[in-house]
């Protein structure tokens, strides 16, 4: 079998793996699906009137807020899937069984490839979830062609690849569940203070550069461009450079933290 | 060359599963493994013996790939570990001293894992998966997670991985430590009929009863060296353990008798005397009538014959009362724990 073909063969047999604990356990995927829904429906019914107040000169409804914050939470829930991933790989390097899969003739990467994958869809799913209440309290994609809904998916799986990857390393450097959790924070933070909630116009000017120069504001005002039909300028390419970096990133770290002999 | 021209593979006498030559691991300063050499014959049963820390497990991951060795010229299944750990990977199965199951996944998705990365095709990997369910009595529980799974039988699952694909040579890292005295069997049971089949077997264990047991060749291992090597007979020869011993319940007729015999080992806590002897019917009675000219008279007689455990306890310059019984010895190891 050639490296290749054992990569993709390995590769699957573990994601399977990590699909079915996701499937048995589904209570820690559930779990981080409720922070994104619940701070949409906070915002939304009880934050709304004075948010929306903010948003396009002071003139937006609450449906205007609706459509300018779920772009932020659809990539916050990213963001809140993958600390799941930093988790379940800290608990499954604890696991006897990796020990097990080191000593098997099978390709050494399957192991975290497995893991990204899984998160990956993960992260997917846990979108058009969180997508399909945005739609249901009143989301509307204003003039989203086809080939914007395209980009937008693809925009989803970019950024849930990198930050996985980085949830991967996360997890790889953790001692345990919990530290691992506190580790991946960040990914729940950043969010946090982008653009998700309110334009980084209307935040002090002393935040601004930290709001502005992270990687969940570009990929935000992109995916908010391709859905709402706002201006997208250079903020697609400087996301799809964050994606790509943390991606190389991620998987350097993750794949030079696996090789380390273990404990 | 043979006449025609065509070259001859030369074969080593009896082909050699393990091979190691100046094992070296240290961890900073602390020395695990100080330079070991191990031979294990194919289709032989090789146990590494010693106590807790004495680097055991160390030196079974280093031979099963899972971490690197410091220095040595090491091969198993006649790869070279350091140069091609992909094919020594391929001849191995490994059992380590934690249990290496999914416990969020059944038995039997467990075995199916296995099968899948063993690449065996879908229906052999199957029947493989049913046929070692069976034979490890797990048919039963194949369908509930591991995590319900008791100690003996997440072992045995262990082993069941293991066996998956059919490696020829399997590592078994203190395979009973933990285990109930029936357990104990079963998995000494399954270790024979491993044995019976061909399949070498690297065990070690901190027990010397399993060791006896199991074991064609034994190397003590002590302080990252090994201090003896052997087969059980073989070692048992080092030592002169074989001793008749005399309890006395009155310390008055114990003070006589040492005084009377002064070739023997006291116990002054037990009023015991040990008198060296080979345990021959012979030696027995010229030390029975030696006792009787000197008009001695014991409570409670018992004939000493050198089991590992003296071995043992020599060769690691453990201190060993005489009172201590080869089971006592694994009380306190199991007491330790």
């Amino acid at each position: 079998m050639s490296t290749f073909a054992l990569a993709v063969r390995d590769s699957n047999t573990m994601l399977r793996r990590n699909l079915l604990h996701a499937r048995r356990y589904p209570s820690l995927t559930l779990n981080l699906l409720l922070t994104p829904i619940i701070l949409l429906l906070l915002f939304v019914y009880i934050f709304g009137d004075v948010m929306s107040a903010g948003i396009a000169g002071g003139g937006g409804d609450r449906s205007a807020y609706i459509a300018y914050i779920v772009p932020g939470i659809l990539m916050m829930t990213i963001g809140g899937t993958v600390v799941g991933a930093a988790v379940s790989v800290s608990m499954d390097m604890n696991e006897g069984i990796i020990a097990r899969f080191r000593t098997m003739a099978i390709h050494r990467g399957s192991v975290l490839i497995g893991h990204v994958v899984g998160s990956v869809l993960q992260s997917v799913a846990s979108v058009l979830l969180v997508g399909a209440v945005a739609v249901a309290i009143g989301f509307r994609s204003t003039d989203a062609t086809a080939l914007e809904w395209l980009a937008a998916f693809g925009l989803i799986v970019l950024v849930s690849l990198a930050l996985t990857w980085i949830a991967v390393g996360m997890g790889l450097g953790s001692p345990n569940a919990e530290a691992a959790s506190n580790n991946a924070l960040p990914l729940i933070v950043l969010p946090l203070i982008s653009s998700a909630f309110v334009p980084v116009d209307a935040m002090p000017g002393w935040f601004r550069p930290i709001a502005e120069y992270q990687p969940f504001t570009p990929a935000i005002e992109t995916l908010r461009g391709l859905l709402l039909g706002t201006g997208i300028g250079d903020n697609w390419w400087i996301a799809v450079l964050w994606c790509v970096g943390l991606t190389a990133l991620g998987y350097r770290w993750s794949t030079a933290l696996f090789s380390r002999d273990p404990k | 060359m043979t006449p025609n021209g065509t070259p001859t593979i030369k074969k080593a006498p009896a082909a050699l599963a393990v091979a190691a030559t100046g094992l070296r691991k240290s961890y900073g300063d602390k020395t695990v493994l100080d330079g070991i050499d191990l031979a294990v014959p194919a289709g032989s049963v090789f146990s590494l013996l010693g106590p807790n820390g004495a680097g055991k497990t160390t030196a079974v991951k280093i031979l099963s790939t899972l971490i690197g060795a410091d220095g040595g010229d090491l091969r198993v299944g006649g790869h070279d570990v350091a140069a091609d750990p992909q094919a020594v990977r391929a001849a191995v199965g490994v059992t380590g001293q934690f249990s290496a199951v999914d416990s969020l996944i059944t038995g039997e998705e467990n075995m199916l894992l296995m099968a899948d990365l063993r690449h065996l095709p879908r229906a052999e990997g199957r029947r493989t998966a049913a046929e070692l369910l069976e034979r490890f009595d797990l048919a039963d529980a194949a369908k509930k997670p591991a995590s319900t799974y008791s100690g003996g039988m997440k072992r045995r699952l262990d082993i069941a991985m293991t066996l998956v694909g059919g490696p020829r040579i399997i590592f078994l890292d203190e395979p009973t430590t933990g285990l109930d005295p029936r357990a104990r069997h079963t998995m000494w049971r399954i270790i024979r009929e491993l044995v019976a089949g061909g399949v070498t077997v690297f065990l070690t264990t901190q027990y010397l009863e399993e060791a006896d047991e199991l074991a064609d060749r034994i190397a003590v291992l002590h302080q990252g060296r090994i201090a003896a090597e052997g087969s059980a007979e073989e070692l048992k020869r080092i030592v002169p353990g074989g001793h008749v011993r005399l309890r006395f319940t009155d310390p008055a007729a114990y003070r006589s008798a040492a005084a009377a015999l002064r070739e023997v080992t006291r116990d002054d806590e037990a009023l015991a005397l040990q008198i060296p002897s080979d345990g021959s019917q012979r030696e027995l009675r010229a030390v029975l009538d030696w006792l009787d000219a000197a008009g001695i008279e014991a409570d409670e007689l018992t004939v000493h014959t050198p089991d590992l455990d003296d071995v043992f306890f020599a060769l690691t310059g453990g201190t060993r009362t005489a009172t201590d019984a080869p089971a006592d010895a694994h009380q306190t190891e199991e007491t330790a724990r």
